[in-house]
C-alpha cells in the first residue's frame, strides 16, 4: 500500500531549484482525442462505428474492417496486467529524473493492449486492473494502471501525483475571498490539506461582510491586498508571494446582468472586462513566470492555475450579454495562458460552471451552482489532474448542445432567453 | 504698489519664504479610494497608472505612463453641472468656470475635535457663528474649509469609514449650507474626506446637502484636501485650478494655499 505522503521538508535555499524536463508531448492530430477526453475526466477510446471493434492506439481507420467512423467512447478501464517492469534506466529527461519507474502491459476486457504507467500498489501479475487516461506533466494524455479498488492514499503515489495537482502540502493564492464562492474555494483547499492559503481582497474599506472575517480563523489563511484592476497592487503582492504560490485559483469576477440595449454607456460591461479580461493578463503576467520557474521543485512544487470562468463563455446568454462576452474572451486568454504554461509543465483548469447561487444570478431560476459544490468540483479537477470542468447541471447540458452544434445552441439562447 | 509691483512682490515674498505655499492635495494613488455607490449604479474610476515604458524595450531612452481615473478622484474639483440643482446655470463645468475664481480666499472652520469624537459630526451654523465670532464675517466669495484632520487617516479603512448602514465621515449640516451660501455668499464648501457631503448625507434634507445647495447657486466643491491644519483660520489664499474638460463636471486638481509665514498654523 502507497505510504501516505510526508510534508514536504523545507527547501534548501542554497541549492538550485531543479527545472522542467517535460515528459515526451508529440501526438498525432488523431491522438489528441485522448487527451481531450483525459481533460474532462473521461478515459475514451475510439470504437470503429461499423463493427464495434475498440482501437488502441487511437488511429485513422479502423484495425478490423478498415471503416473510417471512429468514435471517441468512454471506457470502463477494467482489464488483466499481463506484465511488469521497473525502469531503473532512461534517456529521456523526464523519467531519468524520476526512477524507478513502474510500466505494466494491460489486456483490457474491451480488447486492446496497452501499455501503462503503473501504480505502486497494483500487485505483480497476473492481476485485474482499471486503467484511468491522466494528462501528464506536458498536458498530454496517458494511460496509467490503477489497483481495482480504491485506497485513499492512491494520489500519494509519485507516479500519480506527477499526474495530478493535488493541492496537498501545496501554498494557494485564491484571488478573491469577498465572496461566497471565494470563501468555499479557500475553506475546500484547507480542507484538502492545502498548506498556505493566501487570500486576495480588493479594496478592504468597502466592508464586505463577516464571510472573509471569519476565515482569519484559519491558521492557514492570509488574508492579502490584491485589486486585480491595479497593476501596481498585482505586482507588489507577487514581488512578496510569487516565488511560493504552487496553484493559483482566479476567481476574481464582475458580474452584471446586462444585455447590449439595458445598460447605457460602457461603465459595467468595461468593469467586467477590466477584471475578468484584464485582470486576469495582469495575474498572469505577474505570477507566470514564478509559477514556471518552480514547475519541478520537488513534491510539493508550482503544479497549477485555475480559473473561474462561466459556461457563458462557450456561447452567449444575451440576459448577461457583456458579462459573456467578458467571460469568452478570459477563455480566450485562459488558452493561451496554458499554452504558454504548459512549456513548463503548468496545468491551466479551466472551469466553467452554470449559473452560480449568488446575488448577481438571484433572478435565474434554479437549478444553480452552490458555491460548495463549485469549490468542491475545483478541488476534485485538481486532485485528478483535469483541465476543463463543467459544474452543475446547466453547464452540463450546455456543454453537450455546445458540442452537438454551437450554432443551435446560440439561436436557441436568443429565444426568449432560455437556458 | 502698481499691480506688477504687487506681482514682483508677491514672487519676492514667495522666494524669500515669507509667503509660504501648502500643498493641500493629496497623491493620486491606486490605492487612495474613491466615492462608492451602491454597484447598481455607475461608478466612478479609482486612479489607475500604467507604465507606457520604463527605459526598456517599450521605449529604450524613456519612462512614462497612460493613466486614468474619473473627474471625481483623488483630490478634486466639483463644478455646479455635477449635481442636478445646477445642471442649466451658465458657465456651469469645469471649462466656462471664470479663471479668476479659481484664486480666492479661504476660512477655515476647524472641527478637529468634534470629527474626532463622533464621525457623523454635522457643522452647524452655530459653529460657523462661533468661528465669526473669533476670526470675523466669512468674506463674499471665499472659500470656507471644514477641518476634520479626516486626511490624517491614512488607512483606506479608516478614511473610508464604512459600517454595515454606509459611510461614516463628516459633512455641512444642510442649514450649513444654506446659510453660507445665502447669507455668507462663500465662493463654495472644503472637505477632507471623499465628498463635501457627510457620509449619512444621503439622509438628510434634501440628500446631500451641499451637493444641492452649493451647486444649485452655482458655487464650487473641494473635498479630499489634505493639511488643511497648516492653514491660518484666515488670510490663506487658494489656487484651484481644475483640468480644463469639455463640459466637464470636475476635475482632479493640485490645491496650492498661499500663506503668510508668520500666520501659518504650527
Amino acid at each position: 500500500m502507497t505510504m501516505p505522503l510526508p510534508p514536504p521538508r523545507r527547501k534548501n535555499p542554497v541549492l538550485r531549484t531543479r527545472q522542467m524536463n517535460l515528459p515526451p508531448s508529440a501526438r498525432t492530430r488523431v491522438a489528441l482525442g485522448l487527451t481531450v477526453c483525459a481533460a474532462r475526466g473521461r478515459f475514451a477510446l475510439q470504437r470503429c462505428a461499423a463493427c464495434g471493434a475498440i482501437q488502441y492506439p487511437p488511429r485513422e481507420v479502423c484495425r478490423r474492417c478498415l471503416a473510417t467512423t471512429l468514435r471517441w467512447t468512454a471506457q470502463d478501464g477494467h482489464g488483466q496486467l499481463l506484465s511488469s517492469t521497473r525502469l531503473h534506466h532512461a534517456n529521456d529527461l523526464f523519467f531519468r529524473e524520476r526512477l524507478p519507474w513502474r510500466l505494466g502491459l494491460v489486456r483490457l476486457d474491451s480488447g486492446p493492449s496497452l501499455i501503462v504507467h503503473l501504480h505502486t500498489d497494483v500487485p505483480e501479475p497476473p492481476v485485474r486492473v482499471r486503467v484511468s487516461a491522466r494528462l501528464d506533466r506536458s498536458g498530454r494524455a496517458v494511460l496509467v494502471g490503477l489497483p481495482a479498488s480504491e485506497d485513499c492514499n492512491l494520489g500519494d503515489d509519485p507516479m500519480l501525483r506527477e499526474m495530478v495537482c493535488d493541492p496537498r502540502y501545496r501554498k494557494v493564492l485564491v484571488t478573491d475571498g469577498t465572496t461566497s464562492v471565494g470563501q468555499a474555494i479557500v475553506r475546500a483547499l484547507v480542507e484538502a490539506g492545502a498548506e498556505l492559503v493566501w487570500v486576495g481582497q480588493a479594496e478592504p474599506w468597502k466592508r464586505h461582510g463577516s464571510g472573509i472575517d471569519r476565515l482569519r480563523e484559519l491558521p492557514q489563511v492570509s488574508i492579502v491586498p490584491l485589486d486585480l484592476t491595479n497593476g501596481r497592487s498585482v505586482e507588489a503582492l507577487a514581488g512578496a508571494i510569487a516565488g511560493k504560490v504552487d496553484i493559483v485559483v482566479n476567481n476574481a469576477e464582475v458580474h452584471r446582468t446586462f444585455g447590449i440595449a439595458a445598460r447605457r454607456g460602457l461603465d459595467a460591461a468595461r468593469a467586467e472586462m477590466e477584471v475578468n479580461y484584464f485582470g486576469l493578463l495582469r495575474l498572469a503576467q505577474a505570477f507566470g513566470p514564478a509559477l514556471k520557474a518552480r514547475s519541478a521543485d520537488g513534491v510539493a512544487s508550482a503544479v497549477a492555475w485555475v480559473n473561474v470562468l462561466s459556461v457563458f463563455a462557450l456561447a452567449n446568454f444575451p440576459a448577461h450579454g457583456t458579462f459573456s462576452a467578458s467571460k469568452a474572451a478570459a477563455h480566450s486568454l485562459a488558452q493561451c495562458l496554458r499554452a504558454e504554461l504548459r512549456t513548463a509543465g503548468i496545468r491551466v483548469v479551466n472551469v466553467f460552471p452554470g449559473p452560480i447561487d449568488d446575488e448577481w444570478n438571484q433572478n435565474l431560476p434554479p437549478p444553480k451552482v452552490a458555491p460548495g459544490a463549485l469549490a468542491a468540483a475545483i478541488v476534485q479537477a485538481l486532485r485528478d489532474g483535469l483541465e476543463d470542468v463543467y459544474p452543475g447541471d446547466v453547464a452540463q447540458e450546455w456543454l453537450e448542445r455546445w458540442r452537438e452544434d454551437p450554432s443551435t445552441l446560440e439561436r436557441e439562447l436568443a429565444t426568449g432567453f432560455e437556458r | 504698489m502698481t499691480p506688477a509691483e504687487l506681482l514682483a512682490a508677491l514672487v519676492d515674498s514667495i522666494r524669500s519664504g515669507a509667503v509660504r505655499i501648502i500643498d493641500l492635495t493629496q497623491v493620486l494613488s491606486p490605492s487612495f479610494p474613491q466615492i462608492a455607490l451602491p454597484p447598481e449604479f455607475g461608478q466612478c474610476w479609482p486612479f489607475r497608472i500604467e507604465e507606457i515604458s520604463h527605459y526598456d524595450d517599450r521605449g529604450p531612452a524613456w519612462y512614462w505612463n497612460n493613466f486614468s481615473c474619473g473627474e471625481h478622484t483623488g483630490t478634486h474639483f466639483d463644478a455646479p453641472i455635477h449635481w442636478i440643482s445646477g445642471r442649466n446655470l451658465p458657465n456651469n463645468s469645469v471649462d466656462t468656470i471664470p479663471v479668476a475664481h479659481f484664486f480666492a480666499a479661504a476660512c477655515v472652520i476647524d472641527c478637529h475635535q468634534q470629527a474626532a469624537a463622533d464621525p457623523d459630526y454635522l457643522l452647524t451654523v452655530a459653529d460657523i457663528q462661533a468661528w465669526e465670532a473669533v476670526h470675523g464675517r466669512i468674506p463674499a466669495r471665499s472659500w470656507v474649509l471644514m477641518r476634520t484632520d479626516w486626511s490624517k487617516r491614512r488607512d483606506a479603512e479608516a478614511y473610508q469609514n464604512f459600517d454595515e448602514t454606509g459611510q461614516h465621515t463628516p459633512g455641512p449640516s444642510a442649514e450649513a449650507v444654506r446659510f453660507l451660501v445665502e447669507q455668507r455668499d462663500v465662493l463654495g464648501f472644503g472637505s477632507e474626506a471623499i465628498g463635501t457631503d457627510a457620509g449619512q448625507g444621503y439622509h438628510l434634507k434634501p440628500p446631500y446637502p451641499c451637493h444641492y445647495y452649493m451647486h444649485g447657486a452655482g458655487r464650487y466643491g473641494l473635498q479630499c484636501l489634505t493639511n488643511l491644519d497648516l492653514l491660518p483660520p484666515t488670510g490663506s489664499v487658494l489656487l484651484t485650478a481644475p483640468l480644463k474638460i469639455e463640459r466637464g463636471s470636475g476635475s482632479p486638481l493640485r490645491v496650492l494655499a498661499l500663506v503668510a509665514a508668520n500666520s501659518a498654523a504650527t
